[in-house]
């Protein structure tokens, strides 16, 4: 890797820390991605993203930047990207998977906040993400309480903070309020690039992130076959790459691996042996580097066949209309795609059981792992119904509630080894 | 063929010999600080043609002696099975787990639920609360029949509920009393984990504190029907995971 010491020195990162970060990262890298058998070719792009997530690519965006690019930082799937892109602006996800920082963020926060608040808390006090740094506006949406509370508290630590309020449920007063929600984030990035976003420009903006979509649900299909042609822990991983890489170039190293993988499943070679037990996850979304749990599933022998999650199927799975020949008509659009999306912050929330029932019979699933990060009450409550549901489906569910640490490992591995026994 | 199963668990180690499905050698030891050493110590006398470990400590024997291994979940569930053919659910309560596993008609576990990382009603926490009261692990059920209801223990922390302990007694409180209340405690958490599973009965009772007479009182008094206790309710996962080594054909899949 190239020497970036002077890049990171300018973005205020501190290098001690840093470091630290860089060096568990890589272990873990090391560890759980590059001992896997049978990777397909076109993860070595994903690795080299990964082992330049904090060097080339900030490289990349300081350079947009230069060129009069603004980066805009977001923790959330409803963020439009196809309004930052219209905009002529880049879109980062900044949504972080470990613990950094613990006793500096429990000085702001309360401790039974969810490990993925604290994290982003710990990102920012440790000064190790340079994602954050680099980017130019941070939008902190409106989804569960513990966001909503601790924007309050983060807005004070990064200048250029910007509050997006979503709506709760899915009435036509609700999209009334999404609608103008997003024509307020329209007006905020217009002001900041002191360019108006034309009918092409939304057009645009669409195409490219319908595009992305499309080659994430092509993968996604390609993982219905058996032996599964690609590790979960692999498509979890692009799927997480998707938040921070160029998205042209992105939607382009997706389809080559779909390539790869069409081959793959032709020839019945697959990255997992045959009659693997396949487990859908849902749940909680998993920010880089969380790979504690799929790499426990996946060390069993079984296999992740999908992730119903905000970085997985659930943040990509519907395309925007891009037919509307009026600002007025695409903004429409955006705002019923968005709406979609089945967060558990909603009420009420049948869509989302109904899509992890679709997804299990899609991609062949012999159960299902409910992942829900402790202390994230949303999707914690919703895992009672969820299972309730699935099961009268004869459907196997294993209900797990975990954090960031690595102290429940062998707790964990005991569930999870017992729930591949119960479904294989 | 003579098949062993070894269960090592946070408190003790337990290993059955079968040779047609009979018992042939049953043997308990206490896990210590070093399991390995006790797995060799019991193993050292015994022959056997397959083996199979579970247990929290399978993983180490399964690096050290490559042994096949099976989650205690699976391992009680064919015990269970093997014991009692018939029996639909089992409440395993042992030194630091406390699991309840659903077996249907075929006798295939097919939902377990498992208390979470601490030590919350489990034999580890009777044990605790025993020493706090002057009694053995072994002695508390005896001494909380004796008892009178009418205390509530409300931790399932043990290092909370040790305090709770510490100020009834010092407000006078009776130990027998306290005993009892401690083992309502443990049952009430064990009867939440029964009801939210739905499970069908006979239930079968297991591990260590199977062998707790108040506890098992307690839990049929819950219930409304009769629970079955096996005869050594400690070595049920042990004998599962001999049964299942004989089943056992070293494929992955």
């Amino acid at each position: 890797m190239a020497d970036y010491t002077q890049m990171w020195t300018d973005l205020g990162l501190n290098h001690d820390n840093h470091n630290a970060l860089l060096d568990n990262l890589g272990q873990a890298y090391q560890s759980i991605f590059m001992t896997q058998e049978n990777r397909p070719e076109g993860m070595s792009y994903f690795d080299f993203v990964m082992s330049e997530a904090h060097g080339l690519r900030i490289q990349e965006l300081r350079e947009e930047q230069e060129a009069g690019r603004k980066i805009i930082g977001s923790f959330c799937v409803f963020v439009p990207e196809e309004i930052i892109l219209a905009a002529g602006c880049t879109a980062v996800g900044l949504c972080a998977g470990a613990d950094f920082a613990q006793e500096e963020v429990e000085k702001v926060l309360p401790r039974n906040t969810c490990s993925l608040i604290k994290s982003f808390f710990g990102f920012k006090l440790g000064k190790v993400c340079p994602y954050m740094e680099v980017s130019d506006m941070i939008v902190g949406e409106n989804t569960c309480d513990g966001k909503k509370k601790s924007f309050e508290v983060f807005k004070e630590m990064v200048p250029n903070f910007y509050q997006m309020d979503l709506p709760q449920t899915k009435t036509p007063m609700a999209r009334h309020m999404l609608k103008q929600e997003f024509k307020s984030f329209v007006e905020k990035l217009e002001e900041m690039t002191g360019k108006r976003i034309t009918i092409e420009d939304l057009k645009q903006g669409i195409a490219t992130v319908n595009a992305k979509r499309q080659a994430l649900r092509r993968l996604s299909m390609l993982r219905a076959a058996d032996p599964a042609p690609i590790s979960g822990l692999d498509a979890l991983l692009i799927n997480q790459i998707a938040f921070l890489d160029n998205p042209i170039r992105f939607t382009e190293k997706v389809n080559a691996i779909c390539d790869e993988l069409e081959l793959l499943i032709k020839e019945t070679k697959g990255a997992k042996k045959a009659k693997a037990p396949r487990v859908l996850i849902s749940g909680c979304p998993m920010a880089i580097p969380n790979w504690k749990l799929p790499s426990i599933i996946e060390s069993t022998g079984a296999v992740i066949v999908g992730e119903e999650s905000c970085i997985g199927e659930r943040g990509q799975r519907n395309l925007t209309d891009d037919s509307a020949d009026s600002l007025e008509g695409l903004m429409n659009a955006i705002v019923d795609r968005y709406l979609k999306i089945d967060c558990a912050v909603f009420t009420p929330n049948q869509e989302r059981v109904n899509h992890i029932k679709e997804m299990s019979q899609q991609y062949n699933a012999d159960g299902v792992i409910h992942y829900g990060l402790q202390f994230c009450q949303p999707y914690i409550m919703e895992s009672f119904s969820v299972e309730k549901e699935l099961e009268k489906q004869n459907i196997s569910v294993l209900r797990l509630e975990t954090d960031y640490s690595q102290e429940d490992m062998g707790q964990l591995s005991t569930r999870v080894e017992a729930f591949v026994e119960i479904i294989k | 063929m003579r098949v062993a199963g070894i269960d090592i668990g946070s408190r003790s180690i337990e290993l059955i010999v079968l040779e047609d499905g009979q018992v042939v050698h049953s043997k308990q030891a206490e896990s210590g600080y070093n399991p390995i050493e006790r797995v060799k110590e019991l193993i050292s006398d015994v022959s056997f043609d397959k083996i199979m470990a579970t247990g929290y400590g399978r993983g180490i024997v399964e690096v050290a002696f490559d042994y096949p291994t099976v989650t205690e979940i699976k391992a009680y569930g064919a015990g269970a099975t093997a014991l009692y053919p018939g029996v639909r659910s089992v409440l395993d309560i042992g030194g630091q787990d406390t699991k309840v596993i659903s077996i249907n008609e075929m006798g295939k576990v097919v939902k377990f639920e498992m208390n979470d990382k601490c030590a919350a009603g489990t034999g580890k926490f009777l044990e605790m609360m025993a020493t706090s009261l002057g009694y053995q692990a072994q002695t508390l059920g005896a001494a909380a029949q004796k008892g009178t209801e009418g205390i509530e223990i409300n931790s399932m922390c043990a290092v909370f509920a040790e305090s709770e302990v510490t100020s009834l007694l010092a407000k006078g409180c009776d130990r027998n009393d306290i005993a009892l209340a401690i083992h309502q405690s443990v049952c009430r958490r064990a009867i939440g984990m029964i009801r939210r599973q739905n499970i069908s009965t006979p239930l079968m009772f297991a591990g260590g504190v199977a062998n707790n007479t108040c506890m098992v009182q307690l839990l049929k008094e819950a219930l409304g029907e009769d629970i079955i206790i096996p005869e050594n309710p400690q070595f049920v996962g042990a004998h599962g995971a001999a049964i299942l080594a004989s089943q056992y054909e070293p494929t992955p899949y």
